[in-house]
């Protein structure tokens, strides 16, 4: 297949303007996605004072971190007032446990399903794929008895394993359709040279498989970090994530709404992904378009 | 002993998969199967195991509520999935163009996947809010009329849902519209311009349509996020003024969680559950099949 890098267009002046307009798109498009976070910005750094006189788009006169500390440690979410801190190292707690146990298994599992194929196993994988697309709310009410009953209602190792087990549909569909692609003659010699299961994985699949790795690793945090579903229906309280915290600081209905708190806290709450977006976005991308676009 | 070994050797794929294949059967099928029984039953506070026939479902379509939730996500849905896909095909072909920066604009469209719906809702609640937010920003630029109350209005608070959606995912339809245009072979478009096509032409004539499987994956992908569409309501409307911007997962949510009504919430939850299936089972269908004979 050719690999293209865009159109060539004609030269001309008919063309320049064509350019201009093109660049010009581009860039209303450019303002149209960064307004909103330039605005959640703006209004953080601001005091309330300077909300209610000035607008949406104003600079804030004077810039001030009151709001970012207030929304970090100190403003009241139900009755703890404690800012969303505590939240924010829940989600901490619970994403990385999560992210790394249903990575680990979906590794071994895509190694089986790509490359040890056993008498139903196409079968299984594709009953694992349609776990990826149920809606949640179908075993909302199940999963939350289930909890109840073993003890983990409400609390962190509960919602844990509930991630997990919802991540490993996706988890091994990354690496099984990253494994296809590893010629399976490869394997082939080891086995004749005697090499067994997991030599095999260690020596030959590991080695090259940090790219699937970090495109899966990011797309299980990213997924954990911002889900909401789970963490409101299974945890409360002391142990809810910081998705659950933010949304039950901005819409309390009690007292002076606070704009600058509820933006601080929105951008806190958004940060460790937005920071996995900026640093390592090509992986990103990746684990977005796996499977929806084929060649 | 060997032989036990070996055996086990022998196994050991099977043994890898045991414990994800026992999750799945429990948590995914188990569950959807509890779900669905109990939707039968008439199960209030507590689950009860006597099955009672479709009167759960009957009630549900009977409610005024779970009607409501069902038009807004017609509505929702048609609107989130049209504007998703105009936006990111013209910004895809808009970026196919050689532009300088490409790397960073396509950054920057797509940072918004990156970001909770919840921090999404909660940042467009602010600038939407009438009072101090785009409404009084409009009136200071000298239109003292205008107003932008949507947020609270009852008949226009779910397409608030949707601009906040659309600004949310468009980036995304992007990338997969892009990826798409970069697999177009070159030497199709070198021949239609030898053959004096202009650009617009080709881009009608032979671009789009070539496309035709990402609008299907594109739009598959759209409609299953807007059924499942729940954290974005909560954040931005919590389904009201009242229930006028309820999406059928906030409605499962509020009856089963809120107001305790098991057998209710199941039905309803089995009703999204046969929406998503609907749509999926068939797209998954014709991309295993079509990628076994490609």
């Amino acid at each position: 297949m050719a690999n293209r890098d865009g159109i060539v267009a004609a030269s001309g002046r008919s063309a320049i303007a064509g350019r201009i307009f093109i660049y010009a798109l581009l860039a209303i498009f450019v303002i149209y996605y960064l307004l909103p976070f330039f605005v959640m910005l703006s209004t953080s750094l601001k005091t309330m004072d300077d909300i209610r006189t000035g607008n949406l788009i104003s600079l804030p006169r004077q810039i001030t971190l009151e709001a970012w500390s207030t929304a970090w440690d100190s403003a009241c979410i139900g009755v703890s007032c404690e800012g969303i801190k505590p939240y924010f190292w829940n989600s901490i707690k619970m994403v990385v446990p999560a992210v790394l146990i249903s990575t680990i298994i979906g590794a071994a599992n895509g190694y089986v399903f790509s490359k040890w194929r056993f008498k139903g196993s196409e079968v299984l994988f594709s009953l694992l794929l349609i776990g990826c697309f149920i809606p949640f709310q179908v075993v909302l009410l199940p999963m939350a008895r289930t909890l109840g009953q073993f003890g983990l209602a409400q609390s962190l190792p509960g919602l844990i394993m509930v991630h997990v087990v919802y991540g490993l549909a996706f988890t091994t569909l990354f690496f099984r359709n990253f494994y296809v692609t590893i010629p399976d003659e490869l394997v082939k010699a080891a086995r004749i040279d005697g090499a067994g299961f997991f030599r095999i994985f260690w020596r030959i699949m590991l080695p090259v498989s940090t790219p699937i790795f970090v495109v899966c690793v990011i797309w299980q945090t990213t997924m954990i970090w911002n889900d909401f579903l789970f963490g409101v229906a299974f945890t409360g309280g002391a142990t809810q994530p910081v998705t659950v915290a933010l949304n039950n600081l901005v819409n309390t209905s009690t007292g002076v709404k606070a704009y600058n708190v509820d933006m601080a806290a929105a951008i806190i709450a958004a940060l460790p992904t937005l920071i996995v977006y900026v640093v390592a976005g090509k992986y990103f991308v990746r684990g977005l378009t796996a499977g929806a676009v084929k060649g | 002993m060997s032989a036990v070994l070996d055996r086990l050797q022998r196994f050991l794929p099977q043994l890898v998969l045991a414990p994800t294949t026992v999750a799945i059967l429990v948590f995914v099928y188990g569950f959807i199967f509890w779900t669905g029984w109990i939707s039968l039953t008439r199960s209030k506070l507590l689950p009860r195991y006597d099955l009672a026939g479709f009167q759960q479902y009957i009630t549900l379509f009977q409610n005024d509520r779970w009607w409501v939730a069902c038009k807004n996500l017609v509505i929702f849905g048609s609107l989130f999935i049209f504007f998703c896909t105009v936006i990111g095909l013209l910004l895809a072909i808009l970026l196919d163009q050689r532009i300088r920066l490409e790397g960073a604009i396509r950054a920057v469209y797509l940072y918004p996947m990156a970001l909770s719906f919840i921090v999404t809702g909660t940042a467009w609640k602010w600038m939407l809010n009438p009072s101090l937010g785009l409404e009084r920003l409009v009136q200071q630029w000298g239109f003292e009329n205008f107003t932008f109350d949507w947020l609270v209005n009852s008949e226009m608070a779910i397409y608030t849902i949707v601009i906040a959606g659309v600004w949310q995912s468009s980036g995304f339809v992007m990338a997969l519209f892009l990826a798409g245009l970069r697999g177009i072979d070159d030497s199709i478009i070198h021949a239609a311009q030898v053959d004096g096509a202009g650009l617009p032409r080709i881009y009608r004539r032979i671009i789009i349509p070539s496309l035709r499987p990402v609008f299907f994956s594109a739009i598959i992908l759209l409609s299953h996020v807007a059924i499942k569409s729940f954290d974005l309501v909560v954040a931005l409307t919590s389904g009201g003024p009242g229930y006028s911007s309820d999406l059928p997962a906030t409605f499962m949510y509020a009856f089963s969680f809120n107001r305790n009504r098991l057998g209710f919430g199941a039905a309803s939850a089995m009703m999204m559950f046969f929406g998503v299936m609907a749509i999926i089972v068939p797209y998954l269908y014709s991309e295993l099949r079509s990628k076994r004979h490609g």
